[in-house]
């Protein structure tokens, strides 16, 4: 029988991390943005078919950056944690809380027990019934979670366009401000101007009824 | 299921991936629908009339509000018609508690496709599905617990609304100008043979309907027809290319009175 080389978990734990962060410093960001109505969300992504903010359920919007089978398999489980939870009880059972809790869970047993982590962080958006009962978590390859207020920022370069972001935001905006603070924050940080289907972008907005999860058209990002 | 690694969520693949009851069965929370032989003897709630037909902008549905058992009125404001998605009305008749857990299914179902694909299944797409829905609840139709759908919807790729009516085995025809169904229907459908023709507008259409749906009540005792004393109205739903929208309780109200006054 063979004895595997020693490793120490530590060094363990640095490498996995270090691979994961990599791979998600690759990719690019998407931000969150609170207004007056909701929470928009917005991503630098140039495929018009391949999303990265999805609908989880009534009030829940995801946005995965990294790789996209990976937060994509995540993205999937959640609408079917989602959808079997408000199935089972009731609709208003459903929370992003319990679900960034699910979350947090899964990625941090890969991190820890898979051969490779997952190389994603996502973010979940839940539109409250005012402006003070929004939620915006964010968990990261190893499964820490955390919640953000007003501002949530995940991949790519996500402490500049935080930085930017929450200089920009002020709290009751109407979107299109929101969407022009997104844009602005975007082309600061890349230091270009983006073509206008380079953007995917789409809102949870509370005066939408049930379904709370709108995707923005090409011209309401042109517009801003 | 791997619980464990993926803490509660349901990770595995499940086939075909955005079948909900796929899901749900894996899970072991799969509708289960064996009977003993002797439970044949229950007297469900049932009889109904809903009615569907084609007006100019789309399709309207209406159904009565009653639930009956055996010679009881088991109640008077049951909702029968539901919307399935943005475009599209499912209508109910038979055992109320097994059609509701059914519509329930069926609605979780479509959204569930379309989050997962990202796109809405096609109107035949999700009358095709019903239709499986329908024939899965076969042991259960022969112990008595029938229940019998309608459905309709705006096709965006056709441009029209559609209508398809069904039967206890689970198949789904396709109706070209109207249907009805439930313990009312034959006289319901045998008034709109009569007051069907192509372009009625939304308030001809509404009106047609209510006057339908009172000519069922006036003959089948197991169909409510408007209570206007204590304000209890058919539930009157239209699907168009604008998706689908309940008419407000006033105008379905100033309908059944006119029909009232028809019928008398």
């Amino acid at each position: 029988m063979t004895v595997p080389f020693y490793v120490p978990p530590e060094q363990l734990m640095k490498d996995r991390a270090e691979y994961a962060r990599k791979g998600i410093a690759r990719g690019k960001s998407i931000a969150a943005v609170e207004y007056a109505d909701g929470i928009l969300l917005v991503a630098e992504n140039p495929s018009g078919t391949l999303h990265k903010i999805g609908e989880i359920y009534d009030r829940i919007a995801f946005a995965g950056a990294g790789k996209y089978s990976e937060f994509e398999a995540l993205r999937v489980a959640g609408i079917r944690h989602a959808d079997l939870k408000g199935y089972s009880y009731a609709r208003s059972d459903v929370t992003a809380k319990s679900l960034a809790n699910a979350y947090s869970h899964a990625l941090g047993q890969i991190f820890t027990q898979e051969v490779k982590p997952y190389e994603v962080g996502i973010m979940l958006a839940e539109v409250g019934e005012t402006t003070a009962g929004n939620l915006l978590f964010k968990i990261t390859y190893d499964g820490t979670l955390s919640a953000d207020d007003h501002v949530a920022v995940i991949g790519g370069q996500e402490d500049q366009l935080a930085a930017l972001l929450r200089q920009s935001y002020r709290p009751e905006a109407p979107l299109g401000e929101a969407v022009q603070w997104a844009v602005a924050a975007f082309q600061t940080v890349g230091a270009r101007t983006f073509e206008v289907h380079e953007w995917e972008a789409a809102v949870v907005d509370r005066t939408l009824g049930r379904r709370a999860f709108r995707r923005l058209a090409a011209e309401e990002m042109a517009g801003a | 299921m791997t619980e464990g690694r993926a803490g509660g969520l349901p990770w595995d693949p499940v086939v075909p991936a955005a079948s909900f009851t796929a899901l749900l069965q894996s899970r072991g929370l799969g509708p289960r629908w064996s009977l003993p032989a002797e439970a044949g003897s229950l007297e469900p709630p049932e009889a109904t009339t809903v009615l569907a037909f084609r007006y100019a902008d789309g399709v309207l549905m209406a159904g009565d509000r009653r639930a009956t058992a055996g010679n009881v009125i088991a109640h008077r404001s049951l909702q029968k018609v539901f919307p399935a998605d943005t475009l599209s009305a499912v209508a109910i008749s038979g055992v109320a508690g097994i059609a509701i857990e059914l519509i329930r299914l069926f609605q979780t179902e479509l959204e569930h496709y379309e989050k997962l694909e990202g796109s809405r299944l096609s109107l035949e797409g999700k009358a095709n599905h019903l239709a499986a829905m329908v024939r899965a609840q076969l042991p259960m139709a022969f112990q008595g617990l029938v229940v019998v759908p309608l459905f309709c919807g705006f096709d965006e790729v056709a441009g029209r609304g559609r209508l398809y009516s069904y039967d206890v085995v689970g198949g789904r025809y396709e109706e070209t100008d109207f249907t009805a169904t439930g313990s009312g229907g034959p006289y319901a459908k045998a008034h709109l043979r009569g007051a069907f023709r192509e372009g009625l507008t939304e308030d001809e259409a509404l009106g047609v309907a209510v006057e339908a749906l009172v000519a069922a009540a006036e003959e089948d005792s197991a169909t409510g027809g408007p209570d206007l004393q204590r304000g209890i109205y058919p539930n009157v739903v239209v699907i168009s290319a604008q998706g689908f929208s309940e008419l407000a309780e006033d105008r379905v109200a100033a309908a059944a009175r006119r029909a009232m006054g028809e019928a008398r």
